[in-house]
This record gives C-alpha cells, sequence and structure tokens, in this order.
C-alpha cells in the first residue's frame, strides 16, 4: 500500500528536511521501520534503547492514534497518512 | 419586610451591563450566538493567563476586549527588544519594563470595565494551586515542558479546563484539555522529551504571525467555553502548519491508564515537574561537555598578537548573514561528516551564538582526535559584549 508519512518541522533536521516521504508498506510498523531506515538519525528521536517508541512521540493514522488502533501492527490502506506528532513547549528556545 | 427586601437584594448582585458596556459590547449583543446572556457570562467569567508572551498578547487582547470580566495575569519575565517580533501587547517604549506591568497598562488602557489580578511570579508547585483556584478557566500560554505538565496536573486536580497551545518555528497546536470526561495534556503526552532531544537554538525561532494565530485561537475556545456554544475543541488535537496554510485535526482520548486523569491515579498532587523533565523524560540531561574554554578577550588579544589561530563557525549558513567573526563555515548537524576538512595541527576555536553549539562541536572534535581546540566562551554575544560591540546581537 502507498502511504504518506508526514515528518514534522521539530524532526526534519533529522531526514535531510523531508517534510514527507511516500513507502509501499502494509502496518505502521514496517512503515517506521523504512523510515528510520532511510534517515539513520531520526531512529533515537522515535525509539527509546529498549525499541519501544518514545512516549512523547504520538504516530497517527489520518486523524487516529494508533496507541487505540492496533499500535505499531496498525494495518495501513492506500492512501493513508501517517503523521508523527511530537510534543512542542512553544515560545522562545 | 423581608419578603419585600430579597428583590432588591437580588438586583444588586445579579450582573448587568451599564450603558457604556452596552455600547461596547454591542457587536456581541446583537449577534444571538453571544446576546446579553452571553455578554453577562463573559462579565462573570474568571480567567487565568499564564504567560504574557507570544500566545499571551492575543488572548489578553481579545479576552479583555471580549469583557470576561476578571483576567489574572502570571508572569515574571521583562519586555526584552526579541520580543516585540511577535508580542504585540508591548510598545519599544515598554523594553526594559516588567511584561505584567505592561500588559495590565495596556489591557486597562483597552478596557477599564475589567479586573485585572497581576501575579509577577514563576508559577511553581507550591504556588500554583493557590493562583489557579479562584479562576474559572486556565489558558496555557507558556513556553517550556516543566510548567505545561504543571498547568496540567493543576488543572486536573481543581478540576479546571485547560484551554492548550503551543508553538515551534511555523507549526502550531492547540487543543482543550481537562474539561469532565475529556483527555488531558498527559493523554497526549505521557512524557516530556529529554532535554537532549529538545532541538537546538540552530533549528529554533519562531514565525511572528504564528502565536497571534494560535493564542487566537486558544481566545476563541475560552470565549466559547464561557458562553456555552459551539463545538469545543476538547477531544481535538488542532496541527496548524503556517507555511503550508494548513489545518489538520486529530482525535483525542482521554487514556484510561493516564496518572493524573485516569482511572487509577498516581499523580494526586503536584509534583516537582523540573525533576519529571529532566530524568524521567528517559534518559539523563545533556551530559556536561567538558572543552578547554577561551574568553572572548584573550581571543581578541591572541588575534591582536598574530597567533594562527583557525576560527571555526559552526552556526548555520542564515546566521552567518546576521553578523560574523569571519570564521570558516561547517554547521554542527555537519561536523561529523566534514571533520576532515579541518587540519589538527593547528589551534583551533569553535564559535556558535551563545556558545552551545560549538561546545558540542568542540566535544566531537576531541574525541574524534583533535588536541588544539578551544570553545569560545559565550559566543557571539560574548564577543560582541566585550570586544565588538558593532556585532549585532540577535
Amino acid at each position: 500500500m502507498s502511504v504518506k508519512i508526514l515528518i514534522p518541522t521539530p524532526l526534519r533536521p533529522y531526514a535531510e528536511k523531508n517534510e514527507s516521504v511516500q513507502f509501499d508498506v502494509r502496518t505502521v510498523g514496517e512503515a517506521l521501520d523504512l523510515l528510520t531506515g532511510r534517515f539513520a538519525e531520526l531512529r533515537q528521536h522515535l525509539y527509546a534503547d529498549d525499541g519501544r517508541l518514545r512516549s512523547f512521540v504520538n504516530v497517527y493514522v489520518n486523524d487516529e492514534d494508533i496507541r487505540f488502533l492496533q499500535k505499531e501492527k496498525t494495518p495501513l490502506r492506500e492512501g493513508d497518512i501517517v503523521s508523527i506528532i511530537p510534543s512542542i513547549a512553544g515560545g522562545l528556545l | 419586610m423581608a419578603t419585600k427586601l430579597e428583590p432588591d437584594l437580588k438586583a444588586t448582585t445579579e450582573p448587568k451591563l451599564s450603558k457604556d458596556e452596552v455600547l461596547r459590547y454591542s457587536r456581541h449583543l446583537i449577534m444571538p450566538e453571544v446576546g446579553m446572556d452571553g455578554q453577562l457570562k463573559l462579565k462573570q467569567a474568571k480567567v487565568l493567563l499564564i504567560g504574557t508572551g507570544g500566545l499571551g498578547a492575543p488572548l489578553g487582547l481579545y479576552l479583555a476586549a471580549a469583557g470576561v470580566g476578571r483576567l489574572g495575569l502570571v508572569d515574571f519575565d521583562v519586555v526584552d527588544f526579541t520580543n516585540l517580533q511577535r508580542q504585540v501587547t508591548f510598545g519599544t517604549s515598554d523594553v526594559g519594563r516588567s511584561k505584567l506591568a505592561a500588559a495590565k497598562e495596556r489591557l486597562a488602557n483597552l478596557n477599564p470595565e475589567i479586573q485585572l489580578d497581576t501575579y509577577e511570579a514563576k508559577l511553581t508547585s507550591e504556588n500554583a494551586l493557590d493562583i489557579l483556584r479562584p479562576y474559572d478557566i486556565i489558558v496555557d500560554g507558556t513556553d517550556n515542558f516543566p510548567t505545561r505538565y504543571l498547568v496540567n496536573d493543576a488543572c486536573i486536580l481543581l478540576g479546571k479546563p485547560n484551554v492548550y497551545g503551543s508553538i515551534f518555528r511555523f507549526e502550531g497546536q492547540a487543543s482543550v484539555f481537562g474539561v469532565p470526561g475529556g483527555p488531558c495534556y498527559r493523554c497526549l503526552f505521557p512524557e516530556p522529551p529529554p532535554p537532549g532531544l529538545v532541538p537546538s537554538c540552530a533549528e529554533g525561532g519562531v514565525l511572528g504571525v504564528l502565536p497571534g494565530i494560535i493564542g487566537s485561537i486558544q481566545a476563541l475556545e475560552t470565549i466559547k467555553l464561557i458562553i456555552g456554544r459551539g463545538e469545543s475543541l476538547a477531544g481535538r488535537l488542532l496541527l496548524f502548519d503556517a507555511l503550508a496554510l494548513r489545518f489538520r485535526e486529530m482525535k483525542l482520548r482521554r487514556n484510561p491508564d493516564c496518572p493524573v486523569c485516569g482511572d487509577h491515579r498516581t499523580i494526586t498532587q503536584l509534583i516537582d515537574y523540573n525533576e519529571f523533565c529532566g530524568i524521567r523524560g528517559g534518559e539523563a540531561a545533556a551530559p556536561a561537555v567538558t572543552v578547554p574554554e577561551i574568553e572572548p578577550r584573550e581571543l581578541k588579544a591572541r588575534l591582536d598578537r598574530g597567533d594562527d589561530l583557525f576560527i571555526l563557525d559552526v552556526r548555520e549558513p542564515h546566521e552567518v548573514q546576521i553578523c560574523t567573526l569571519n570564521g570558516y563555515l561547517i554547521p554542527l548537524g555537519d561536523i561529523p561528516k566534514r571533520a576532515h576538512e579541518l587540519d589538527s595541527s593547528r589551534e583551533i576555536v569553535v564559535h556558535c551564538r551563545s556558545g552551545k553549539r560549538s561546545a558540542e562541536a568542540a566535544d566531537f572534535l576531541r574525541k574524534a582526535g583533535f588536541r588544539k581546540i578551544w570553545n569560545l566562551k559565550g559566543g557571539i554575544l560574548a564577543w560582541s559584549d566585550q570586544v565588538d560591540p558593532s556585532v549585532p546581537k540577535y
């Protein structure tokens, strides 16, 4: 299934400044594997040392949080949009 | 007697708009969605704004203009020149003044009919509950993770809605947390990012209009909560990309396992939020980098003596356009793959804007075998202060 992964601004520096990438995958887990395979630096921002997705990174398929679907096993359909939503504190950095 | 007195007493305690207020709020009063009922609810409402900066500017202005009867402001900062690009409550003549004093003056001038309370303090676990308690709605316009978790937890403990907004560069988020049955900030983000993973100033900055848009959305949601109209953002996370001019919406749900609002709560009082954001983030805080430092004055003296020093600038190319010490540019992120361009037999002085990125770069180079590395202490900011005031600070 061809799906689009949207990369949020704070993570773009670790993804060669890409705003989005397109992958042919069946699950969210596969999509994230391909993404962090292509951009190695992204891995430490998305995954903790124990291999679990970091709790401050939310992954959505279309408008649903994968924590309330089947997490990384969530199946994807043609045209789905996978969004990574990081926490931002706002204001001046 | 008593029966006769009662209606009179009621008449004096029941809110009413004065003739001036009717005129002032007439564009609300003539629309049925607000009307007299809604305007009286606004007049009786008590709203607390945490932060009077970028988000706080439109929040304060619109909520005061709308006639929110009692508006509390919490801040401890002083207006500086870099605020003026987005914090539109303040004018150039306010630079150096307390933000609260300047904001109070501006809002009192905008609407003298409302009560303005100011709290010149940093919100802490010790004072938060007392400061929040008198208000109906809390609006989070802060700029750091510890205060966001503090505001969230205090709102849940007190049972008050928390109107959330956050910005980064050209992206914003907004939602309403803490309404009965709805999610809270921790349901969305159980833990903050560890300090080491927060973007550095190389990726910082914010488009000045962005807090104007997100803060206005927060003001709108606050007013809708007060007048009980429309569809609240509670249960939805609004994402805004200013460059693409695109709004997106994600579904939010209360997390039954949430430690503060879930079914089995483990957080029943305020905790140490600095510790929570520093240590519970999963990793220790960024390790203290130990690289030899050189003071700006010493660097100047050595350059004047004609010492052979190689100046390495690790900022981003767009920053060089602002000002430069005429160093060789390799942005921090490119150092690992471009270190071979440097001559390890020469003395190298690394600098950035403030000295933080250059410390990282110098540390990396030392570990890569460079022995004669100095970090310019305080970066360009210190150079401008101590050596050459013609170099602009940013």
